[in-house]
């Protein structure tokens, strides 16, 4: 039993599960550029290909605009694509990830979550990839290293499925996962290639009037990015959100298939459903910090407080009837943004969640935190006000400042 | 990407990513220039150094004939060929300059 547990069970930090991973998906090529916190990510990974343990094309480039440009040129060739960024990182491969997206390849890009600057900030926060959020990209938060190293895993599934052909981020709190050292449980190599499988590629019609694979093949010639003015721009478009919307279902069939090989699921791959079904008061999150929520309710619910955390797993696409259903029943929400949306009427999660209840029959009290900016420690104490602070607000039923900042000097 | 004459497609009939399932070729792209190149035939030496330069194919080899030919189509006038041309066979000018003429 023992012996079973060692080789099954690994201590390894967020990024190096993630690396593994990647590695146990078989990817054809890896372009990547070191950024904190992600760097552990890709030096690992360069391991593996200088151990000979991975037969990956490893292209170092000089930036990360160039990272995602050769793993976009590496896509469309029918190659399994990774690639891991952060923060500035993430920012220069902007214009890339509107390309990416466009041109419907699955590229898999790990981004352990950090701050932009101004002022400069390694730490960890959700403004780099909540800034991406309309860029095209499916978006996947994990809560800690065993789920990034699962998530990277389903994110070739998800990104590689026909209806879907869209890339895919898969976010990981910088340092609190990204560093931190856990016990991860690894399936063996056979088993996730298995689950993965092989590429499989969506047909077009081409020129020569051929419904052929959409990959760049000599023998198949076709052009591939070219102009789509103002007589079909937007029609290409539409057709990217169609495979926003065929992920919604196809996140909860990997979750489910991939609880089957391994015992492990997370909510129903879109959400994280703990204990909201019959709570009274509950707090939706995105990241890490559903970790810390899930003892404190705990608690409460040990002093018989009827409370919940509802961790937003998929950002994009946005779960939208999940979310309405998962809080029907509950009467004051607050929802936990780790960025800043400067202008906007709170946190981008919180504009989310607020549009998605607008048209549900009854909907709840809410109230935005913003929280953990620059890597700023939020601590259980503070964690646990937010719940007193919906208990005092279930109790007059009135909110004052709807948007709040947690754990900031005043 | 599509013609006029045609019914335009509908956002689930386009193969994705905006592969084009039309040719080029009926796109033509002789009527963007302003300048249209003429050859001297004394001067031209059948080189074929401004089959090699033009940056549209645009100018054939007929090898029935030995000679060449420029396929106005889709020339688009950017003088390339006679700015390359060793013997300075090719001008460049404006169509009433010299219309009877071109090749």
């Amino acid at each position: 039993m023992k012996k079973q547990l060692r080789e099954e069970s690994i201590a390894m930090n967020g990024d190096e599960a993630i690396a593994l991973a990647a590695k146990q998906c078989d990817v054809d090529v890896v372009a990547a550029y070191p950024i904190t916190p992600q760097t552990i990510i890709v030096e690992k990974f360069s391991e593996y290909v200088a151990n000979g343990e991975v037969q990956t094309e490893f292209v170092c480039t000089e930036s990360e605009h160039s990272a995602m440009t050769a793993c976009l040129a590496a896509a469309v060739t029918g190659a399994r694509t990774f690639t891991a960024s952060a923060s500035a990182g993430l920012a220069l491969m902007h214009e890339m990830l509107f390309v990416t997206s466009g041109f419907r390849a699955p590229v898999v890009m790990a981004v352990a979550n950090r701050a932009l600057s101004a002022p400069l900030n390694i730490h960890g926060d959700q403004s780099d990839s909540m800034a991406e959020r309309d860029s095209g990209w499916i978006q996947i938060y994990v809560e800690n290293a065993q789920e990034a190293y699962d998530s990277i895993i389903q994110a070739f599934k998800i990104a590689e499925d026909i209806g879907v052909s869209l890339p895919v981020i898969v976010g990981l709190d910088g340092f609190t996962i990204s560093h931190t050292l856990e016990n991860v449980n690894i399936q063996e190599d056979k088993e996730v290639m298995q689950f993965v499988g092989q590429r499989q590629l969506p047909n077009v019609l081409t020129h020569e009037g051929k419904t052929v694979p959409f990959k760049l093949d000599p023998d198949n010639p076709m052009t591939m990015g070219p102009n789509a003015l103002q007589n079909y721009y937007f029609e290409f478009k539409r057709q990217q959100e169609e495979g926003m919307k065929n992920a919604l279902k196809k996140i909860q069939e990997v979750n489910a298939e991939y609880a089957e090989l391994t015992g492990r699921s997370y909510g129903d791959g879109l959400v994280d459903n703990y204990k909201v079904d019959d709570a009274e008061i509950a707090i939706v999150v995105v990241g890490s910090t559903a970790g810390t929520l899930k003892v404190i309710v705990d608690q409460l619910r040990q002093e018989g407080i009827k409370a919940g955390v509802l961790r937003l797993r998929t950002f994009r696409p946005f779960p939208v009837e999940q979310l309405r259903s998962a809080l029907k029943n509950v009467k004051t929400v607050a929802v936990m943004d780790k960025a800043m949306s400067f202008g906007a009427f709170g946190g981008a999660v919180f504009n989310e969640v607020r549009n998605a209840l607008y048209d549900a029959k009854e909907h709840p009290t809410i109230v935005n935190y913003i929280f953990g900016l620059g890597g700023r420690d939020t601590n259980p104490r503070e964690l646990r006000k937010i719940y007193d602070d919906l208990l005092q607000i279930n109790k007059t039923g009135t909110v004052e400042n709807q948007v709040r900042y947690l754990g900031l000097r005043e | 990407m599509s013609s006029s004459k045609e019914k335009e497609k509908s956002w689930r009939e386009v193969s994705i990513a905006g592969v084009c399932s039309k040719s080029s070729i009926g796109f033509l792209t002789g009527d963007w220039k302003t300048y249209y190149p003429v050859r001297d035939l004394e001067k031209c030496t059948k080189c074929l150094t401004c089959v090699m330069f033009c940056p549209e194919g645009a100018i054939k080899w007929a090898p029935e004939k030995g000679d060449i030919w420029f396929d106005m189509s889709f020339c688009k006038g950017c003088g390339i060929c006679a700015n390359e041309c060793p013997t300075k066979a090719i001008i460049m000018k404006l169509p009433q300059q010299d219309e009877e003429k071109s090749i």
